[in-house]
């Protein structure tokens, strides 16, 4: 079973990395923009036939490692 | 909204504070000023346990153009050339968030020496962690050190020189101490008084979020359980954000347009215009709708207390708006004037063309509250230690446990993540007795070093003081440098309970001793208390950061050993004083009696001994005797050259141990030539000064008589490898 | 001989190498990258640092700005580039130097001084060196960490493309010598026409025994003979 984890910063937080972006993108012409985050985007695939179960672990990675909870925030896909 | 007492006390002020708010205004403050007041109020902002110890320290020598009170102290170096510098804590932040924590400590204190003019030249750091075992301290540790490489690396100043220590007493509160110190042309300082009615507030930088609100009044209060829980709205530094700043600033200071500058550090706006405004003796009129906001829907309450980084307040000449923003433009950075500055001396603030707080300037500066806490005298443990009466450990073991040790190990997992060179003049790099940065483009050089001795502290605050201040003194000669002045940073726990605070202020009364005797005085610092959690308060932690001149580039000096066959001189007594020594600490987990004296007047005579030998060209290395005693400093030297020693056993020793583990202070170890021998002899004994001649530099071993023989290579592999045991990686 | 280095925001290696090339005799002009256009150059370089931050990728964003374009162009009409750390990164982003600087092996900023030896000195930057040569730079990089493909590898290898590898303090190229975990201990390359250098080494901080040493001013002295 496969998922994907998106972490982004949380939204009060501060993301230079976006801003600088996003001003590079206007500065090249693109006018329409509105706001940019960056993120990272990890895929992880697990022997576990039990979706639940599967979720859960993948849940409890994010946790324990993958997202500095204090700064960002998750979500989890099935793919 | 109704002020409740729920509200007041959660914004960490006590009711008594909150009824003299009360009568300052003569009647109830609104929401935004109760947050204004407990901003301003706050510990972190009004020093106001600590000021009147304070206020004991010497502050001026000849050298002092500004001391303590603006964004950093200014000292005068000859020619048109200051050095500004000052040093900070970052302690809660960083616990919470190690990475932002850290990096945002070093973009704030960057920001209060560019604020005054200066072109930043070096950062030094001083940190602090818990036990090695304890669970949270690895990934404090690497969170630290990557955050402060983070941020300097990246905005391009060089980190030359700290320290990284280890004890339990921090398990869970970490100390993170950042120092900058720039150069600025003494004719060219920007101070923050404001001076001018109806001149243009302007705010430049990033823009202005949700970040750390109530900041300083998290580094006012003590952790508990929850503490974790309750984070707020952690800053993320942007160093690069703030190296445009920076440049912006500096390009702008070339003019003549900036009247009063001030960085937006603790407490953001509030402090920032408060500041300005009372040193200015007048007042501030500022109007949020015109604030550049990262966030939509952000409240007159959020602004004021925001600790976004990387922005400053700059009061303008008439007329020089657009000159100022075109600069600020080129560097792609906001420039908005957001108010003017008035003759009622308040601070007035208007939202949606509604005034929404109107507070006299005085009742947030000069009337805050002042408190006499009540403080006790440290009861002293006397007890004397008797080496006979331990256990023995063979010499040898003894002294590959403490070079191999967390405290005592080689730092350079931690050095070689910061850039070292950039800038371009770096003359002596973490690792030694000082670091030592070139003035650029002239003949003249800069040696600063932090230090900090928390057991000592503790054990006895007032020699601790002085002791600290002393060491600091120490390392600069060591590197051929004449001291000049410092800055502090006073990491204590929670100043309520009278232990603490007579830690405290016994602490600076032995600084005091130290700073007068020496011509040492303090020109910048900062209070960092409630350090502790649940009522466990930390070590008296005090770091001082010194800075000493070098004239003259030919005569600057390291602790290699140089050649073989040189003689090596201990320089001062050894009496062998082994309590509080790392000796006892580590290897048999004492923590009795007292620390070394200080001799104040041994402590100069011998500094200003080693000084002269420089001069006179009679030295070849140096290095000062500090924890783990002669025998430390010496493997110090050999890994550090690769050359060995020959250790001799003085003539009238009473104990091994004593004699080479002992902390007496105020003694340094020098390698001279043997043909100079004799003239340094005639000069020691015609001065008064104590010696002992232990030993001669030799290829390949470090050898004390029988006792010891061990490759210089294995010892320097003995240094480097307990951090890669404890990471499991080589750096 | 006329110099240029081109300015970023963010970069902080500017000063230090516009220092050296005074140092070493050359007219140099420092270049704002919102211009658009560049003044009489035989070199231009393009100085270490953190352009925007390192943002997205170290060198991705300055590798879009005005004045690359000249540079480009410059390049291609024989005028020699350097580009040094940041340099480096951003020459590799436009597609000047061919490869990637992937992140150190160790996943750390790393700073220190290290070897290098003299691979192919049959070029404008390095013929004052002598060949198998040992030289000390200092490092100061996060990603330097060279990595190319196999037919590229061969490339640089047949036609004396490589000019410095990381190596011990006697000159062994292995793996405890080799600080980042680049491909082949490679520290530099240079194009095809061996007129634009990317290294990762900072020879500007190598040319003054009172600092470092002088093992950097060779690198200038072959460009000026």
């Amino acid at each position: 079973m496969k998922f994907a984890v998106i972490i982004t910063l949380k939204k009060d937080v501060l993301d230079p990395q976006g801003k600088v972006i996003e001003q590079t993108l206007e500065g090249m012409g693109v006018n329409n923009l509105k706001n940019l985050r960056q993120g990272k985007y990890i895929e992880i695939e697990l022997n576990e036939l039990d979706e639940k179960k599967a979720y859960s672990a993948v849940e409890d990675m994010c946790k324990k490692l993958l997202v500095n909870l204090i700064i960002e925030e998750y979500k989890i896909k099935k793919i | 909204m109704k002020i409740t007492n729920n509200i007041v006390e959660s914004h960490g002020l006590k009711l008594e504070e909150y009824s003299k708010i009360k009568q300052l205004l003569s009647r109830e403050p609104n929401y935004l000023e109760l947050g204004i007041f407990s901003a301003m109020w706050n510990e972190h902002c009004s020093y106001k346990s600590s000021k009147i110890h304070l206020k004991k320290l010497p502050i001026k020598n000849k050298n002092v153009i500004q001391g303590p009170g603006e964004n950093a102290g200014v000292i005068d170096i000859g020619d048109d050339d200051a050095i500004v510098f000052k040093i900070e804590s970052h302690n809660h932040p960083s616990y919470i968030e190690p990475y932002q924590g850290a990096a945002t400590g070093v973009g704030g204190i960057l920001r209060d020496v560019f604020t005054m003019g200066a072109r930043p030249i070096a950062l030094l750091n001083s940190i602090h962690f818990g036990d090695p075992k304890h669970k949270k301290t690895k990934n404090l540790l690497n969170g630290v050190v990557s955050g402060i490489g983070g941020y300097g690396n990246c905005i391009g100043v060089p980190t030359i020189a700290g320290e990284t220590k280890f004890n339990s007493t921090y398990n869970e509160n970490i100390l993170v101490n950042a120092m900058a110190v720039g150069w600025v042309n003494k004719k060219k300082i920007f101070y923050s008084k404001a001076k001018g009615i109806n001149k243009s507030v302007v705010y430049v930088g990033s823009k202005t979020g949700r970040d750390g609100i109530h900041g300083a009044s998290m580094a006012s209060a003590e952790f508990d359980e929850n503490s974790e829980d309750k984070k707020p709205t952690v800053q993320v530094g942007d160093p690069f954000t703030e190296k445009l700043l920076m440049e912006a600033c500096l390009e702008l200071m070339k003019k003549d347009s900036i009247i009063s500058i001030q960085d937006m550090g603790a407490a953001g706006l509030t402090s920032s215009s408060v500041e300005m405004a009372h040193k200015g003796d007048l007042g501030i009129e500022l109007d949020l709708d015109k604030i550049p906001c990262r966030e939509e829907k952000m409240t007159p309450y959020e602004m004021m207390l925001s600790e976004s980084q990387e922005r400053m307040l700059i009061i303008l000449e008439d007329g020089k708006e657009d000159e100022a923003k075109n600069i600020f433009q080129k560097w792609d950075l906001d420039f908005v004037v957001i108010g003017k500055t008035t003759e009622l001396k308040n601070l007035s603030l208007k939202f949606k063309k509604e005034t929404v707080a109107t507070i006299p300037i005085e009742a947030l500066s000069s009337k805050a509250p002042l408190y006499d806490r009540k403080w006790v005298k440290t009861k002293f443990n006397k007890n004397k230690i008797k080496v006979k009466d331990l256990k023995k450990i063979k010499f040898e073991e003894a002294f590959l446990k403490i070079l191999s040790s967390p405290n005592h190990s080689s730092k350079k997992w931690v050095t070689e993540q910061y850039d070292q060179m950039v800038m371009g003049d770096t003359i002596q790099r973490s690792g030694s007795n000082a670091g030592i940065i070139k003035i650029h483009n002239k003949d003249k050089a800069i040696a600063v070093t932090v230090d900090s001795s928390a057991n000592y502290c503790k054990s006895h605050p007032l020699i601790g003081g002085k002791q600290i201040v002393c060491e600091s003194w120490r390392n600069l000669i060591s590197v051929g440098a004449k001291p000049i002045a410092i800055t502090n940073c006073l990491n204590f726990g929670n100043p309520e309970n009278p232990e603490i605070m007579g830690e405290f202020a016994e602490n600076i009364l032995g600084m005091k001793q130290a700073c007068e005797f020496l011509d040492f005085p303090v020109v910048s610092g900062n209070v960092s208390f409630y350090n502790g959690t649940n009522k466990n308060n930390i070590y008296p932690t005090p770091v001082i950061g010194g800075v000493g001149l070098i004239k003259n580039l030919n005569k600057i000096f390291n602790h290699h050993f140089k050649k073989i066959d040189s003689n090596v001189l201990v320089i001062g007594k050894t009496f062998g004083h082994l309590e509080q020594s790392v000796f006892i600490n580590q290897l048999y987990n004492l923590n009795e009696g007292m620390p070394p004296e200080v001799n104040l007047l041994n402590e100069k005579n011998n500094g200003e001994m080693i000084l002269k030998l420089i001069n006179a060209g009679l030295i070849n290395s140096i290095h000062d005797i500090s924890t783990g005693g002669i025998i430390l400093a010496l493997a110090e030297m050999s890994i550090s050259s690769q050359i060995g020693v020959k250790i001799n056993k003085p003539k009238k020793l009473s104990n091994l141990s004593e004699y080479f583990f002992g902390e007496d202070q105020s003694r340094y170890l020098i390698e001279v030539d043997k043909s100079n021998y004799s003239k340094i002899e005639r000069l020691f004994k015609d001065n008064n000064i104590y010696f002992d001649n232990i030993g001669i530099t030799q290829k390949e071993y470090f050898e004390l008589d029988k006792e010891l023989k061990i490759s210089v290579k294995e010892l320097y592999d003995i240094n480097n490898k307990w951090y890669k045991q404890f990471n499991g990686t080589d750096c | 001989m006329n110099s240029s280095v081109i300015v970023f925001p963010g970069s902080n290696c500017d000063r230090d190498i516009a220092t050296a090339l005074t140092k070493l005799q050359f007219k140099n002009n420092m270049v704002w990258h919102k211009e658009n256009e560049l003044p009489k150059s035989d070199l231009i370089v393009i100085p270490g640092g953190f352009s925007y931050g390192d943002y997205l990728r170290s060198g991705a964003i300055a590798a879009k700005s005005n004045i690359l374009k000249e540079v480009i162009k410059a390049s291609k009409s024989g005028c020699l580039v350097l580009g040094i750390c940041n340099g480096f990164q951003i020459l590799i982003e436009t597609g000047l130097l061919q490869g990637a600087l992937l992140r150190n092996k160790n996943l750390k900023f790393i700073s220190k001084d290290i070897h290098l030896k003299i691979i192919n000195n049959s070029n404008k930057f390095c013929k004052n060196y002598k060949k198998n040569g040992i030289i000390s730079l200092n490092i100061a990089h996060n990603e330097g960490n060279y990595f190319t493909q196999k037919d590229h590898l061969k490339e640089l290898e047949d036609n004396e493309l490589i000019p410095f590898k990381y190596c011990s303090e006697n000159g062994l190229i292995n793996e405890s010598s080799n600080p980042n975990g680049s491909l082949e201990n490679i520290a530099g390359i240079l194009n095809d026409k061996k007129n634009i250098l990317g290294m990762m080494p900072h020879p500007e901080r190598m040319i003054d025994n009172l600092i470092s040493n002088e093992d950097g001013i060779e690198l200038f002295t072959s460009i000026l003979s």
